[in-house]
C-alpha cells in the first residue's frame, strides 16, 4: 500500500454534533413561539420578526466580512437565533428604523465586538433589548392588545398584566388567557404553552438541560409568595417563560455545570421578581438575566462539577 | 434497572460488525517480530542471541525491575535478529526477530483441549506462574497481572471483578472469547479469586452481548460465589473505575489505587491467559484480535500469535479497502492510529480497526460555545473545555488544581463536542506536563 495513512490522537470517531445543529434545534423548538406570535398580531409580528433577524444575518456578515475581514459564519444559525430572539423580546408596533438600530447593537456590540459566538459574555438579543428599551422606552412599552390581525404602527394599544400589577391593579387576563396567550406583551413572550412546547423538545433532544429553566421557576415561584404576589400570574406573565427557556439558557453566556446552573437560575429568580416588586421597570427578567450573565465567569471559576470518587462510599 | 457508573459517559454506535464470527486460528506468518516492551514499565532484556533456536513458549526476554513482564516466543524456529525496531509510535525500540520453521512447542505446554477444573498450586505458586507466564492485563493498559495480585500492604482485596464491558464500538474479542471459552474463563476466575485470597467474583457484562450473559449465567450455576452482573450500555465502562463503580457502587478516591476500594478488576482475555498459564503451563504469547471496519470484506476475529504483522491479519480478512484513511490498534475511543501496516500484533492489541478516508479526517475546530456537553459526559467529573484552555494557555498550576490528573482519557469529551475542539489532546499534554512537574517536586522535597 503506496498511500499514506493518517495518524491522529483518539477518539478516531465523532459523535457528529455540531454548533449549526444545536443553534438549528433552538430555532425549531421556537417555532411553536413563533406561530402563537404570528396568531395573535399578525402583521405587526410578521414585519418585526423579518426586520430582526434579516438586519442581525446582514450585520453579523458585514462586520465579519469587512471589519473583521474573517470567515463568515452567517449559515451556522446564531445570527438568526439572535435575531428571532431579539423579535420575540419587542412590541409588535415596532417602527422598522428602531428594530435595525436594536440588530445593530445585538450583533455588534453584544456579539461581535466580543470576537463572535462563543466568546460574548452577554446575551445579544438581550443587551440589544435593553438598549432599546432604555433609549426609546415609550415606543418599547405600548403593547399592542392581541387579535389585530392586519395592522401595524396604527394598533390599538394597552397596559400589560404586569403593568397593570405594578400600579396595584387586577391582571385583566385570566389564568387560561395568560398560558395560552392571548395577552399582550412582546411578540414571543405571550404563550406559555408555545414556549413550554420549545422547552421539552429542546430536553428530549438534550440541547439544553432542565437545570436553569426549572431553577428560575421554583425560586421566582417562592419569591413570589414571599413578596405577597401571585405565583401563578408572575409565571406566566410578561418575560419570564421566555427568558427562562431561551434566554437564560444561552450555552456562551450561562454557566458550564449543573450546581453552577442551579446557583445562577436561582438569582435569576430571585432577581426578576425583586425588580418587578420594587424596581421602576414592570419587568426585570432581561436585567435579571444581564446581570447574572455578568456573574457567569465567576459562577465557573468556584463552582466545580461533581467530581468522580466526591461523595465516598466505601465501607 | 441495570447497573451502571452514576456520571457522565456517552453512548457511540457499536458497529460490532464481527460479533458471532467464530475466531479462526490465523496461519503462521513467515516470520515474527517481537517487541520487548510490550507492557507498562520497563522493557524486558532479551536472553537470546542471532542464530538461536526456540520454540513456541520458550523464554526470549526477561522481565527487568518491578513493573515489567516477561516475553515468550510465540512460533518455533531461529532467532533472526535482536535489534531495535520502530514500534506502533514510529519510536525504535529492542525487538527480537524470529524466522519461523514448523510450530514446535516448549514440551511442558498442556496442549490438549481437556478442561483442567481443579486448582493444585497455592496463591504465592500461582502469582509466581502468572509472572513468569509474562501475562499482562489484555484490556489495553497491558499492566503486568502479577503486580495486581500482589496488593500493596494495608489494602485488602474482597472482590475480583471480571471487566467482560468491551465497550470500545467495533471490539469482539472479548464477547467471541466468552462464548467460545467460558468454562476456562470461569476456572480462570476462581484461580485469580485463590491468588489473592478472596471468596466472591463479578463478572460485569455490558447488556448489548445477552447471548454472552445468558451463557456464561448458565455455566456460572456451578459457581455460586462468582456473579454474572449485566450493565447497561454505556461508554466508557470499561474503566477500571467506572467498572468498580458499576459493579459495587464504591468509587476510587483521586488519586488512590483501585485496590482501595477492595476490588481487584482483570480483564477477561486475562482470566483466560491465566487459566492457561496456571493450568495448562502456557505462556501468554497468542490473543484474539478483532479486525474490522466498515469497509473491511470479511470482519473477523483472528486467534493471531503476538509478533505477527498486522498486514497478515487485514490480508485475512480480506486485504486492505481501496478508501482506507486510518488504522487503528484496538477500539476507535482510545486505540492508537498506526503509521504503517508493518507494525506487530502484541499482547493488548484486542483489534485492527480499518477506518474510511472519510471517516478518519477531523472536522474544522471553532471557538468553544461553552454549551457544557463535555462537562456532561466527562465521566471522572472534569471540566474539559477549562482544561483545554488553561492547556492550551501553558497554565499548568490552574490544570493541576483543576484536576487534570484525573483524565482517563476515554474521549467522550473530544467525541462530544460540538465545535469539534481537540480536548483530549490538549489535556493529554496538560497531564504529561503536571505529570512532570509533580515528579520533581517530589524529588526536591526528598532531597531536601
Amino acid at each position: 500500500m503506496d498511500k499514506k495513512l493518517i495518524v491522529s490522537l483518539s477518539p478516531h470517531i465523532h459523535s457528529g454534533n455540531t454548533v449549526k445543529g444545536a443553534m438549528y434545534g433552538v430555532l425549531i423548538a421556537l417555532i411553536p413561539a413563533l406561530l402563537t406570535s404570528l396568531f395573535f398580531f399578525g402583521l405587526g409580528a410578521f414585519i418585526v420578526i423579518v426586520t430582526a433577524v434579516l438586519s442581525c444575518v446582514l450585520f453579523e456578515f458585514l462586520i465579519q466580512k469587512f471589519l473583521l475581514k474573517q470567515k463568515t459564519t452567517i449559515c451556522d444559525g446564531s445570527a438568526v437565533l439572535t435575531g428571532l430572539l431579539l423579535a420575540f423580546n419587542l412590541p409588535s408596533n415596532l417602527p422598522i428604523w428602531i428594530i435595525i438600530i436594536g440588530s445593530l447593537v445585538a450583533i455588534g456590540i453584544g456579539k461581535m465586538s466580543f470576537g463572535g459566538l462563543g466568546n460574548n459574555i452577554f446575551n445579544p438579543a438581550l443587551v440589544g433589548r435593553v438598549f432599546l428599551l432604555i433609549s426609546f422606552p415609550t415606543a418599547m412599552t405600548s403593547w399592542p392588545l392581541p387579535g389585530q390581525w392586519s395592522s401595524y404602527l396604527d394598533a390599538t394599544t394597552g397596559a400589560t398584566p404586569l403593568a397593570l400589577i405594578a400600579a396595584g391593579q387586577e391582571a385583566g387576563y385570566s389564568p387560561m388567557d395568560m398560558f395560552f396567550g392571548s395577552m399582550n406583551g412582546s411578540l414571543g413572550e405571550v404563550s406559555a404553552i408555545a414556549l413550554l412546547l420549545g422547552f421539552a423538545y429542546m430536553l428530549i433532544r438534550k440541547i439544553i438541560t432542565w437545570h436553569i429553566p426549572v431553577a428560575i421557576f421554583v425560586v421566582a415561584a417562592l419569591m413570589s409568595l414571599i413578596c405577597g404576589l401571585n405565583p401563578i400570574e408572575q409565571l406566566f406573565s410578561g418575560g419570564l417563560m421566555l427568558g427562562a427557556i431561551f434566554m437564560a439558557t444561552d450555552y456562551v453566556s450561562s454557566p458550564m455545570n449543573k450546581r453552577g446552573m442551579i446557583i445562577y437560575g436561582a438569582f435569576i429568580g430571585a432577581l426578576t421578581i425583586l425588580i418587578r416588586k420594587f424596581g421602576a421597570y414592570p419587568e426585570g427578567m432581561s436585567f435579571a438575566i444581564l446581570i447574572m450573565n455578568a456573574f457567569t465567569p465567576l459562577i465557573n471559576t468556584y463552582v466545580k462539577p461533581k467530581r468522580f470518587g466526591e461523595v465516598v462510599k466505601n465501607g | 434497572m441495570l447497573k451502571t457508573f452514576f456520571l457522565g459517559g456517552i453512548h457511540p454506535a457499536e458497529n460490532k460488525l464481527s460479533a458471532q464470527k467464530k475466531v479462526e486460528t490465523l496461519d503462521l506468518p513467515k516470520q515474527v517480530i517481537i517487541p520487548l516492551g510490550q507492557h507498562i514499565g520497563a522493557p524486558a532484556q532479551a536472553v537470546v542471541k542471532k542464530g538461536d533456536k526456540v520454540k513456541a513458549g520458550t523464554l526470549i526476554a526477561q522481565a527487568s525491575g518491578f513493573v515489567s513482564a516477561n516475553i515468550h516466543s510465540s512460533v518455533s524456529g531461529t532467532v533472526a535478529k535482536v535489534d531495535v525496531i520502530a514500534d506502533s509510535a514510529g519510536n525504535l525500540k529492542p525487538a527480537v526477530v524470529i524466522d519461523v520453521e514448523g510450530d514446535e512447542w516448549e514440551e511442558a505446554i498442556d496442549r490438549s483441549a481437556d478442561l483442567k477444573k481443579e486448582i493444585t498450586l497455592d496463591s504465592k505458586a500461582i502469582v509466581d506462574k502468572v509472572k513468569e507466564c509474562g501475562i499482562v492485563g489484555l484490556g489495553g493498559a497491558t499492566f503486568p497481572t502479577h503486580i495486581k495480585l500482589m496488593p500493596p500492604p494495608n489494602t485488602k482485596a474482597e472482590v475480583i471483578i471480571i471487566n467482560a464491558v468491551e465497550c470500545e464500538p467495533y471490539l469482539t474479542s472479548d464477547h467471541q472469547l466468552m462464548l467460545e471459552k467460558a468454562d476456562e474463563i470461569l476456572v480462570g476466575v476462581k484461580i485469580l479469586m485463590k491468588s489473592v485470597n478472596v471468596n466472591k467474583a463479578i463478572i460485569g457484562i455490558e447488556n448489548n452481548k445477552p447471548d454472552a450473559i445468558k451463557l456464561m449465567t448458565e455455566k456460572a450455576k456451578d459457581y455460586p460465589e462468582i456473579t454474572i452482573q449485566p450493565l447497561k450500555v454505556k461508554y466508557p465502562q470499561g474503566g477500571e473505575k467506572q467498572l468498580i463503580d458499576a459493579c459495587i457502587s464504591r468509587q476510587v478516591a483521586s488519586g488512590a489505587l483501585p485496590i482501595s476500594t477492595g476490588a481487584v478488576v482483570q480483564n477477561v482475555g486475562t482470566a483466560f491467559a491465566v487459566y492457561e498459564a496456571v493450568q495448562k503451563n502456557k505462556p501468554l504469547f497468542e490473543r484474539v484480535v478483532t479486525v474490522t471496519g466498515k469497509a473491511v470484506a470479511k470482519p473477523s476475529n483472528f486467534l493471531a500469535r503476538v509478533g505477527t504483522p498486522m498486514s497478515v491479519l487485514i490480508e485475512a480478512a480480506g486485504g486492505i479497502p481501496e478508501d482506507t484513511g486510518k488504522i487503528i490498534s484496538g477500539g476507535p475511543m482510545m486505540g492508537k492510529a498506526m503509521p504503517t501496516v508493518n507494525t506487530v500484533v502484541v499482547k493488548g492489541c484486542s483489534g485492527i480497526l480499518l477506518m474510511k478516508d472519510f471517516e478518519s479526517r477531523r472536522k474544522e475546530m471553532t471557538d468553544c460555545i461553552r454549551c457544557s456537553k463535555c462537562v456532561n459526559v466527562c465521566p471522572m467529573g472534569l471540566t474539559p473545555s477549562y482544561l483545554m484552555r488553561v492547556c492550551e494557555l501553558s497554565m499548568w498550576d490552574k490544570a493541576e488544581t483543576d484536576r487534570v490528573m484525573d483524565c482517563i482519557e476515554c474521549g467522550s469529551c473530544s467525541f462530544t463536542c460540538p465545535a469539534n475542539r481537540t480536548l483530549l489532546d490538549y489535556i493529554r499534554l496538560g497531564k504529561g506536563k503536571v505529570g512532570g512537574i509533580i515528579r520533581a517536586r517530589a524529588a526536591s522535597t526528598a532531597t531536601k
